[in-house]
Parts: C-alpha cells; sequence; structure tokens
C-alpha cells in the first residue's frame, strides 16, 4: 500500500507538469463540453418558453441547474481511455507501458485525474459565469450536498473501469471509432444528457435504471438538485457498487486475455 | 476552365486513393446512420414535450436537420480534409511542393484531399430534406429552390472562406489544429435553430463561427421564412468573406 502510495505522488507531480505545457489545447478540448450544456439548456429554455414556463417537473430554471450541474458531474467523471486505446494499439505506444512493472491503469488513474484537476481552473469560471447569465434554482438539503461527495467518487470510479474495461475492445478490433460512437450515442439518452430522465418515456426510463448510464450522469446530478429520497439515494449507492465491481470482474478477464491477443499493429 | 478541371482530376485522385479502403464504406455508414439516429430520437423527445420549438414546427426542424447533414457532408468530405492536409504540409515543410507548382496554390490546396465517403451524409441530409418538403406540403415554388440554392452556396461559400483563414493562420502559429475542435463544436450547435439561443450566442454563431449562414439561413429559404434582407445579407457576406480570405491567404 505504501509503495502504491509513493508510485501515485510521483505520477500525479509529473502528469502535472507534463499537461501544464499543453494548457491551450486543455482548455480548448473543454468548449464542446460546454457549448454541449448550452445547446440543451437552450433547446429545454425555449421549450419551458413556449409551455408557459415549466416541463414535467422542471421549471426553467430547474433546467438551468440541472444542467450546470450536469455539466460538472460530466466533467468530474469522464474518460477518454476508449479513443486512446485505439491509437495506443494500432501506434504501438502501448509496449512500453506493457513493460513496466506497473499496471498501465495506475498511470491512467493519475493522469485522469491530475487532468482534471487542472481544468477546474476553466471549468469553475464557467459555472460562475453560467450561473450569473441563466438564473438557476439551486436549493438542495444539506445532507443531499453530503451524500454527493461518495456518490459523485463512485459514479467516477464506476464509469473509469466500464469504459476502460470497454476500451480495452481496441486489443482485439484495433479500429473502434464506431463502437465508440454508438457507446456515446445510447450514453447520451440514458445518461439524462439529452434530457432530465423524468422527461422520458416510461419504458425508456425502465431502461435507463438498468444501464450502467445513469448511475454515473443522472444521478449524482438528481441528488444535488435535492429530488431524491434518502432511500433513492442509498439504492442508487448501492446500483453504483454493483457496476464496480461488476466492470472491475469483467476488467480483470478481459485484461488477461487482451494483452495476450494484443499485437501492437504500427511496430 | 482550367480550375474546374484541375478540380476534377483532384476529385478523382481523392476517389481511387479512397477506394482503396472500403472498409471504411460501411464504418461511415454505420457512423452516419448512428448521428442521424440521435439527432431524429432527440427531436423526438423534445417534441413529445412541445409543438414548436422557438417558432419552428417539427417538419421544419427535420427539413434543418437535413441541412444541417448536407452541409457537414460537403465540409467533411472536401473543406475539412483539404485544409487539414495543408496545415500538416505547413508543419512538415511539405508545402513547398505544392507552391513550387505552376498553378494558383490556393486552389491547389483547397482541392488537396477527398473523402467521398462522406458524401454519404449528404445523401442522408437530401433524403431528410426531402421527406421534410413532403411532410410540410411542398408549396414551395421555384422561388424558393433557388433562394435555397443561393443561401446554400453562400453558407458553403462561407464556411470555405472561415477555413481557410483559420487554416492559414497556421503559417505563424504552426499548430492550429486545436482551433479546428472549436468549430466542430460550435458546427454542432447549428442542429438547431439559432433562434432558440441567447442573444450573445446567437451573434457568435453569426459572425464568430458562420453556423448561422451555413445552416440557418438556407432553411430558412427552403421553408419560406426568409426575407430579403437577410438573403442579401448573407450574399454580401459570402462575397466578403471569400475577398477576404483570399487577400488573407496572399
Amino acid at each position: 500500500m505504501r509503495g502504491l502510495a509513493d508510485i501515485y505522488s510521483t505520477l500525479f507531480r509529473t502528469d502535472l507538469a507534463v499537461q501544464f505545457q499543453y494548457r491551450a489545447a486543455m482548455v480548448i478540448w473543454l468548449i464542446g463540453r460546454i457549448v454541449d450544456t448550452l445547446v440543451f439548456l437552450s433547446v429545454w429554455t425555449a421549450v419551458a418558453r413556449s409551455k408557459g414556463g415549466q416541463v414535467g417537473d422542471f421549471s426553467s430554471g430547474d433546467f438551468a441547474a440541472y444542467y450546470i450541474i450536469m455539466m460538472m458531474m460530466g466533467h468530474l467523471t469522464f474518460t477518454w481511455f476508449m479513443f486512446e486505446f485505439e491509437y495506443r494499439v494500432r501506434s504501438g505506444a502501448f509496449s512500453p507501458l506493457l513493460l513496466q512493472p506497473l499496471h498501465p491503469i495506475h498511470r491512467d488513474i493519475a493522469t485522469n485525474i491530475s487532468y482534471k484537476f487542472l481544468t477546474l481552473a476553466v471549468m469553475l469560471p464557467t459555472v460562475g459565469l453560467m450561473v450569473w447569465i441563466f438564473d438557476p434554482v439551486f436549493d438542495p438539503p444539506i445532507w443531499a450536498i453530503w451524500a454527493a461527495i461518495p456518490v459523485v467518487l463512485l459514479a467516477f470510479l464506476m464509469r473509469f473501469f466500464v469504459e476502460w474495461a470497454l476500451a480495452l475492445v481496441a486489443l482485439w478490433t484495433t479500429r473502434t471509432a464506431a463502437a465508440n460512437q454508438l457507446y456515446f450515442a445510447v450514453s447520451l439518452f440514458f445518461s439524462g444528457q439529452m434530457a432530465p430522465l423524468s422527461l422520458l418515456p416510461e419504458w425508456l426510463q425502465t431502461l435507463a435504471a438498468i444501464l450502467p448510464f445513469r448511475w454515473m450522469l443522472a444521478f449524482p446530478t438528481e441528488l444535488l438538485l435535492g429530488r431524491l429520497t434518502p432511500a433513492e439515494v442509498i439504492w442508487g449507492a448501492v446500483t453504483q457498487v454493483m457496476w464496480l465491481g461488476l466492470s472491475w470482474g469483467i476488467l480483470a478477464v478481459v485484461w488477461s486475455r487482451g494483452v495476450r491477443r494484443y499485437s501492437a499493429v504500427g511496430s | 476552365m482550367n480550375y474546374l478541371r484541375l478540380l476534377w482530376i483532384f476529385l478523382r485522385i481523392g476517389t481511387m486513393n479512397e477506394l482503396a479502403y472500403r472498409a471504411n464504406f460501411w464504418v461511415q455508414l454505420v457512423q452516419s446512420l448512428l448521428n442521424l439516429g440521435v439527432a431524429l430520437a432527440g427531436l423526438a423527445v423534445i417534441f413529445s414535450h412541445t409543438e414548436e420549438l422557438g417558432g419552428w414546427q417539427p417538419a421544419e426542424l427535420v427539413a434543418l436537420l437535413g441541412v444541417f447533414f448536407l452541409m457537414s457532408g460537403l465540409i467533411g468530405a472536401l473543406i475539412q480534409p483539404s485544409m487539414q492536409r495543408f496545415m500538416e504540409d505547413v508543419r512538415l515543410g511539405t508545402l513547398d511542393f505544392t507552391l513550387t507548382k505552376p498553378e494558383d496554390a490556393q486552389v491547389l490546396v483547397s482541392v488537396g484531399e477527398v473523402r467521398i465517403w462522406k458524401f454519404l451524409d449528404v445523401v442522408q441530409g437530401v433524403a431528410l430534406i426531402a421527406v421534410a418538403l413532403v411532410e410540410i406540403g411542398m408549396r414551395a415554388g421555384l422561388v424558393h429552390a433557388a433562394g435555397f440554392a443561393l443561401t446554400l452556396a453562400a453558407g458553403a461559400a462561407i464556411v470555405y472562406s472561415f477555413w481557410l483563414v483559420l487554416a492559414t493562420t497556421t503559417f505563424w502559429f504552426i499548430k492550429a489544429e486545436n482551433i479546428l475542435v472549436i468549430f466542430q463544436a460550435v458546427y454542432s450547435a447549428g442542429k438547431y435553430p439559432v433562434a432558440i439561443y441567447p442573444r450573445w450566442l446567437k451573434l457568435a454563431m453569426t459572425f464568430l463561427v458562420p453556423v448561422a449562414f451555413a445552416v440557418t439561413v438556407p432553411t430558412e429559404a427552403l421553408v419560406g421564412r426568409l426575407s430579403s434582407e437577410v438573403l442579401w445579407g448573407a450574399l454580401a457576406m459570402a462575397g466578403g468573406m471569400l475577398v477576404g480570405a483570399r487577400a488573407f491567404w496572399l
């Protein structure tokens, strides 16, 4: 345990230094997330306006709060490994990582966290600006804010493991663009990004409860909006832990088989 | 005439290059259909709660989506690959080969590469537009069609000039690919009419990144909501940007 902590602190330090070199590129990559948020928020605000200010159980102020929190959740939990693995496999960049006496996932965790830590410097002012422009209604109970800390952490971990396990598909197929797009298309609807889940038809909501996407984004967002009861939060956290365990198990199996398949196309 | 011949030759070379990778056709087909499915499902969710969005009827929004796919197909097939190649050439120094050729360098650079599979998006966009027009009732006459053709050409010219100016900045910045990420992000906002966005965003989408001229204005012409001022504005903007981009290039 002591050894792993040392490794992580070194990884964090080097990662922060490396990423700090590419400040401009880092900020530009955030713009996609911010524009997406603005688009969905504008769409639903327009819908609310045409319906006299209320859609289902959402007013325009609720939409603003929902999408601003959703943007933050998206930022805190997202990973890019499904894109990166294709590059790693095709260019052979994966080989040196495999030679190290350390599971590559540790390096990825450290990179992911340090990237998010650095980019918070942009995300927080953006959130402030959006709060000022869109006037969100944000009034959750105190317990919900405390409960959000472990829930967001679980959301991050489960999304990380699910997507890392899926990214390993690249070891077999090499090309993953279409598969990745399918994943993100499904996740757009079932994670609550396209619309708050309560505005979707009944059967889609049922499906959303079964799939993992809701527990990555919509669940922490709804919790922070104060729309969940304590019982629902506990049930949600249990579901998150179940998904985390499941993806961990899949990862362990797929990893040992995948590494044997790995052929370093480019080298 | 000479330029048209050049364009034809480069189109043929590009097509032959791409035909070597036929599996890409299927990948692109899957991706295009996925994009279509996501966009239509999104509209279905929105219109399950309202009858109109920012003053637009469902069928009109389908037409807008059609124009969006049509334009992104054109950009993805013709404009973007050439410009990306051009920027890469600047960075690696291989642009010298282009510059020494006895033709106008801007023309050579602008037709450098073609991705034919992206034309699937164009096909998809045209199909959507056709469906939407039938749904609306096709009261569109010759005037609408002419307005649509004009504004679409103007939109394409504006987007081309915009890309050319951005790509030309690589002469100073060397690495400007990331700026294009901004274009992609803002362009995706064109799936919905600019009328729904807050005023500052509307202005940015009209003048900073010309999404409004590329997608919303042609659709307005198609469904007959276009005022003549906007039509002339789009044409003037297209002319101005073409000249401006040319001047910037020189």
